[in-house]
């Protein structure tokens, strides 16, 4: 399998813009579909990308995404400048939020963030500095196969 | 099957290569080649947006013509709720269902009766289905082929029930039968129709192995008859009790009415594909997670701004709300029989609707990611200004062309005069 062949790509999202909040993870979405990966894939993939394309969006001040798709694996970054998280394990746990009440109103930040990611990929890993920033990478294994 | 049915076609003779159709067309469907407009068999879900903005009128429905619709020994007229809406709101409807007759049927039918089963049929699938959501409707073709080529993912989500018109001409059918000792294929179903796309749910239904409906006319063709016999017929002639029990409760002609039927508080109603494709990746990102029940119509407003009709939408939209302040929208169907029949797969679609995705840039991905770059570099590598001279709606749709095989760069005048000068 030629793992060699790599598509990559650099996307950068705004913290509090929510007009334009999901069109990151819209586009790697159809990214991915256009390559033709398993839609099971491209599924896990959107859902978790736009989790944490909101988590930036709701908390961050800014954020780079990076999306390297080979043919075994689509592993999505994203880092942001920020508040940060305190405590990683609280909130990766089922339910934890720290969404204003104004946010919730709006559907936003029922808890689902992080662990949804987390549900969502084969890999994850994180990484957060309060006041500096958060570093979250996940990676979602693919067959090789087209979809 | 490689080739599917589409109920358009364009006329090369008169198809002036004015590219208005291959800039509107919701999936890019079309190039032109040589000053003729062509549509990519694949790519097309007939929405039908084409049709309407054709000037040199070159892209045409395939509807049946109105004369070859009266070739059944029994003709049966089912039209879409949509057609009473446009004649006058002082107009009788029971006129229109007797000019109907005037002008060749034998039967009017009216399909408000399936609409409210239908929805009461959904309302049960929803309240004991555990699966993923929201649903979406199943009323309109073109947002279902939509779904099937552009969002694979979603086609599971497409409430697997029979469309009204469809459970209509098949109950009429069976009752016709019965009552007048006539065999099935005596009987003729022709739905009176506000688009194209309904068509192909006759032609090629993707749920099924044939349509209960034999054929379609245009609301745009019938309504030049229509509405001369409709004239002629005075206010004293009207007849009273020959409309079948009708109830011109105007069943699902405007956007909203099926979720108010429906009865779920947390649905919505969404029209016009632009806005469509908006909700539809709101659910693939799984946003609407609060959402149960989506309504979806290609056409703005819902089937009343269909491509074949001819009354404008907000007028014809006014007309739907006298007729319903007269007739009233009130449920008659009997809900302990409906879930009944229900229960026993009435209004079950006879197979599962399948995904029919676009080809991938490559059948292999290692290949299909090598595509992507290709593509990628070659985008940027043209002017993006989308000026359509290459033939292409939109210069990324033109690289994709080129590392698909159908174009060459050189057909891009731009990216020439760079090279000479
Ligand atoms: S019917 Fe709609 S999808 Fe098909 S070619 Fe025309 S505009 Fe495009
Ligand atoms: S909204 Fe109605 S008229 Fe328009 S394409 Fe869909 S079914 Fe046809």
């Amino acid at each position: 399998m030629s793992d060699d062949v790599l598509f990559f790509k650099e996307f950068s999202i705004m913290g509090k813009d929510f007009s334009n909040a999901g069109s990151v993870s819209t586009e790697i979405k159809s990214i991915l579909k256009e390559i033709g990966f398993d839609r099971l894939i491209v599924r896990r993939a959107a859902i978790a990308s736009y989790e944490a394309e909101m988590n930036v969006v709701m908390y961050a001040k800014r954020a780079v995404a990076r999306l390297s798709a080979t043919p075994t694996s689509i592993k999505i970054e994203f880092q942001d400048e920020g508040q940060g998280i305190a405590d990683v394990d609280l909130a990766l746990e089922e339910g934890y939020s720290t969404a204003t009440p104004e946010m919730r109103e709006m559907g936003f930040g029922a808890g689902m963030g992080l662990p949804n990611i987390r549900h969502n990929a084969d890999e994850f890993d994180i990484s957060s500095e309060v006041d500096k920033g958060t570093h979250l990478i996940f990676t979602i294994h693919a067959d090789g196969n087209n979809g | 099957m490689d080739r599917y049915y589409h109920p358009i076609e364009i006329r090369p003779e008169l198809c002036n290569g004015r590219m208005k159709c291959m800039r509107i067309c919701p999936t890019r469907a079309i190039r032109v080649k040589q000053g003729k407009a062509q549509i990519i068999d694949e790519l097309c879900v007939d929405c039908g947006a084409c049709i309407t903005v054709c000037p040199s009128g070159a892209i045409v429905p395939l509807t049946d013509p109105f004369a070859s619709s009266l070739n059944f020994k029994y003709k049966v007229a089912l039209p879409s709720p949509v057609l009473f809406s446009q004649f006058r709101p002082e107009a009788d409807p029971r006129k229109v269902v007797q000019g109907l007759k005037k002008i060749g049927f034998d039967y009017v039918c009216d399909v408000s009766d399936a609409c409210e089963e239908v929805s009461i049929a959904v309302e049960e699938y929803l309240s004991s289905y555990r699966g993923r959501l929201p649903l979406i409707s199943q009323l309109c073709p073109a947002v279902v082929r939509l779904i099937q080529v552009k969002y694979p993912d979603l086609t599971e989500l497409v409430a697997p029930i029979e469309v009204p018109r469809e459970i209509a001409a098949r109950d009429v059918k069976q009752k016709l039968s019965r009552e007048l000792g006539v065999g099935l294929e005596d009987i003729g179903v022709i739905y009176i129709t506000t688009c194209a796309s309904k068509m192909v749910s006759i032609k090629q239904p993707a749920e099924k192995e044939s349509s209960w409906i034999d054929g379609a006319v245009s609301i745009a063709d019938v309504f030049g008859p229509l509405f001369a016999a409709v004239s002629d017929i005075k206010d004293e002639d009207v007849d009273v009790d020959g409309s079948e029990g009708f109830r011109f409760s105007a069943g699902w002609s405007m956007l909203g009415e099926m979720t108010r039927l429906v009865g779920s508080e947390h649905s919505i109603s969404v029209s016009g594909l632009s806005d469509v494709t908006q909700i539809l990746d709101d659910i693939e990102n799984s946003r609407l997670r609060d959402v149960e029940f989506v309504e979806a119509m290609s056409c703005l407003g819902g089937c009343i701004g269909g491509a074949l009709v001819v009354e404008n939408m907000y007028v014809a939209r006014s007309s739907t709300n006298s007729l319903l302040r007269k007739y009233g929208s009130k449920f008659t169907a009997d809900r302990d029989k409906v879930v009944e029949k229900f229960r026993k797969g009435h209004y079950s679609l006879e197979r599962e609707l399948a995904p029919r995705p676009l080809r991938p840039l490559d059948p292999d991905l290692a290949k299909a990611i090598e595509k992507k770059k290709q593509k990628d570099t070659i985008y940027t590598s043209l002017p993006r200004i989308d000026c359509g001279c290459c033939g292409a709606p939109t210069c990324l749709a033109f690289a994709e062309d080129i590392v698909r095989g159908t174009a060459k760069l050189e057909d891009c005048i731009y990216r020439e005069e760079k090279q000479n000068g």
